[in-house]
């Protein structure tokens, strides 16, 4: 089973992950049409490009836009749910390791305590996120059974990652579970709202082209995000 | 297929269709006729096909629900945070349906897809400026009166609007001689107190070709004499074209691309007939939005720019005042506080914010931003078409509670209101909600505190 889960599924889920979000890429821009849109993409392109810069810059950072401000308890969850999401994994000592026995390289890896409470935080303000989706009317009325997915799909390798480290009990099937859920995030990414990893990037510029070549930007310094 | 006499999928092209529109009071029988309008839906699946793409595409995909945007709007604010007011909600279950549902919808559901694009949302844009992910429910809800337009489920007075720019290139029944002869009319009534005060039709080769709102000389002439003495002080080589002097586009309100185009090629044709070195547009938020941001992109211009260099009227004060040739009497400055309505249309969604804070240096000694301002600030509570729907007086009226809070935490009592819907927006608050403000465009107050030279003053 752990031959198969870190063999054949982990080739196919990192490649239905990389073609996926390549795809998605190419089929966005494809997608993009200056009359529709109302935005000269290719003409005043150096103030497309800060325009874009700007919009994905500002979104970034926590607090750099009203909206983040507007919203502190979102943006903290937010953040912390991210930071956790996106470090951990790349930075894990036990993925490198993994890394360098098979493939003979690692990356920069971070204290296991660090790790440790990363992951406690994605897992925490996960459940934040899910309690805020269920407390607040505004976010209840919009919330689809795909969001719960989503979100439990995201956090599902933290959580098994997490009982095979502190070995709560067979170790073995919690590393299984953690590969497979693993896996499973991946492969949602490109056909999932989780594509806003990278979809996010595409919208953000968009806009930030949109301010910036139409809506004001060859006049002004640039929106005030 | 049936198609009601007066609702229907076609739009207005002649006086005829027109007049029986008008003679409908209130709509009565169009809003009866629309309850049985059938959706073509081969025809809004192959719209969706052609028109539909990857950023509106995506926008709807990847909403992730968090409900950020819901502070962002106004009507969300003012109708106690009803969470069916919430942006993602509304587009999610309109035109988020519509691309589900690949078309697959009946009439109840374009009617609510109307009342909400027209009745619950006035394409500020502020939304997309509180979307993480960019989204921006604005322009959606724009996209979808384009469907709705083109399924005959239009508000009765946008259709009349839309009809309007299709017969008379205006949002008004105003012909090229009415206008020639209001300007006529406007020059004669001033030139005692202003001699050699003119206002130059068809002139070649001018400075500034000056594009009003139909409503001025419909209803407002005296703007259009406001104008004149002003570029008159300032020594201008203006005219004004006697075709295509119309800016305004009901035609963008009702969702109305073909006649969107119409319009603003007729403008375009006087630029590149009269060949001025620029134009400027009268204090009107989407006046300009339409000619000189969006309008370029329907008339199929690459460059996204009009023919020449266009400018908004407050472009053109911030710079007479700015090199003098507009200059103010300093004892004549505005004392009282005062404040600014950022409209939306031409400072969220145009840049010029900079502008505005410019002339209230020059003019004001008590000026107060409203919070939030500049591009952050709120719509009127009229824009987007929201004026002018009777439909949806009562929802439009509940939402100028917000802008009213932000006018009365200024302290001031006079709102400077560069732009015609947002000027009606807070006439219609004052007499709605009794508050105590006045509420002004720029000209009749700089023609107040502007110093007229000795040789421009009439003979005593």
């Amino acid at each position: 089973m752990y031959e198969l889960v870190t063999g054949p599924l982990a080739w196919l889920s990192f490649g239905v992950f990389f073609i996926g979000c390549l795809v998605r890429i190419v089929l966005y821009i494809r997608g993009l049409d200056w009359k529709l849109d109302r935005v000269t993409y290719t003409v005043n392109v150096s103030y497309g490009i800060r325009g874009a810069l700007r919009s994905i810059g500002f979104w970034l950072f926590p607090f750099a836009t009203h909206s983040w401000r507007q919203n502190p308890f979102l943006t903290i969850l937010v953040f912390t749910f991210h930071i956790g999401l996106l470090f951990t994994p790349i930075f894990l000592i036990g993925h490198n390791v993994f890394l360098f026995e098979r493939w003979g390289f690692s990356l920069p890896m971070i204290p296991e305590t660090l790790a440790d409470i990363l992951t406690l935080m994605v897992m925490v303000s996960a459940l934040f996120l899910l309690l805020r989706r269920l407390a607040l009317p505004e976010v209840r009325t919009i919330t689809d059974g795909m969001d719960y997915l989503v979100l439990a799909i995201a956090v599902m390798p933290f959580f098994t990652g997490y009982m095979a480290h502190i070995q709560a009990s067979s170790y073995s099937f919690w590393l299984i579970c953690h590969i497979l859920s693993g896996e499973v995030m991946l492969v949602a990414i490109p056909f999932t709202k989780l594509s806003h990893f990278v979809n996010f990037f595409l919208s953000r510029a968009q806009l930030g082209m949109d301010f910036g070549i139409k809506r004001g930007g060859m006049k002004n310094k640039g929106m005030v995000w | 297929m049936p198609e009601g006499t007066l609702c229907n999928k076609k739009p207005v092209n002649t006086r005829e269709e027109l007049d029986a529109l008008l003679a409908d009071k209130s709509g009565k029988l169009y809003y009866e006729e629309m309850k049985h309008l059938d959706v073509d839906k081969a025809a809004l699946r192959a719209t969706l096909e052609k028109t539909c793409k990857s950023r509106i595409r995506t926008w709807l995909e990847i909403c992730a629900h968090c409900g950020m945007c819901a502070d962002s709007c106004f009507f969300y604010l003012a109708n106690d945070k009803d969470p069916k007011q919430v942006p993602s909600y509304k587009i999610q279950s309109t035109l988020g349906e519509i691309v589900k549902r690949n078309g697959d919808v009946n009439t109840e559901f374009m009617i609510y897809a109307m009342d909400t694009a027209w009745g619950k949302c006035t394409c500020c844009n502020r939304c997309g400026l509180y979307c993480p992910f960019g989204i921006d429910m604005g322009v959606m809800f724009g996209y979808l009166r384009g469907l709705c337009f083109s399924q005959g489920f239009v508000p009765w007075e946008m259709k009349i609007g839309s009809g309007m720019h299709r017969i008379f290139r205006a949002q008004m029944d105003v012909t090229p001689e009415d206008w020639v002869d209001t300007c006529q009319w406007m020059q004669e009534e001033n030139e005692e107190e202003w001699p050699g005060l003119e206002i130059p039709v068809d002139k070649e080769n001018a400075d500034i070709l000056y594009t009003v709102n139909a409503r001025e000389p419909k209803h407002y002439p005296e703007d259009i004499a406001e104008a004149a003495i002003l570029f008159h002080i300032a020594g201008e080589n203006w005219t004004v074209p006697s075709v295509g002097w119309e800016e305004t586009s009901l035609a963008m309100f009702a969702g109305d691309w073909e006649g969107c185009r119409m319009q603003v090629q007729e403008v375009y044709g006087a630029m590149e007939r009269l060949k001025p070195k620029r134009m400027v547009v009268t204090e009107c938020g989407h006046a300009y939005r339409a000619t000189v941001i969006e309008g370029p992109y329907w008339a199929g211009i690459r460059t996204g720019k009009t023919p020449i260099p266009s400018f908004h009227y407050v472009e053109w004060v911030a710079e007479a005042l700015r090199t003098g040739k507009l200059k103010i009497d300093p004892a004549k400055k505005i004392k009282e506080p005062v404040t600014y309505q950022d409209s939306c249309n031409y400072i969220r969604n145009a840049g010029l914010k900079e502008c505005a804070r410019e002339i209230m240096s020059y003019i004001a000694e008590d000026f107060r931003e409203m919070s939030p301002c500049k591009e952050h600030n709120f719509c009127c509570g009229g824009g987007g078409g929201m004026n002018g729907v009777g439909r949806y007086r009562e929802q439009r009226n509940i939402g100028l509670k917000v802008k009213r809070d932000q006018i009365l935490a200024t302290g001031a009592k006079l709102v400077i209101a560069p732009c015609h819907n947002c000027w009606d927006a807070i006439r219609d608050m004052e007499e709605v909600y009794h508050i105590g403000i006045r509420w002004s465009f720029l000209k009749p107050l700089l023609l107040k505190m502007v110093i007229v030279p000795d040789h421009l003053k009439p003979e005593e």
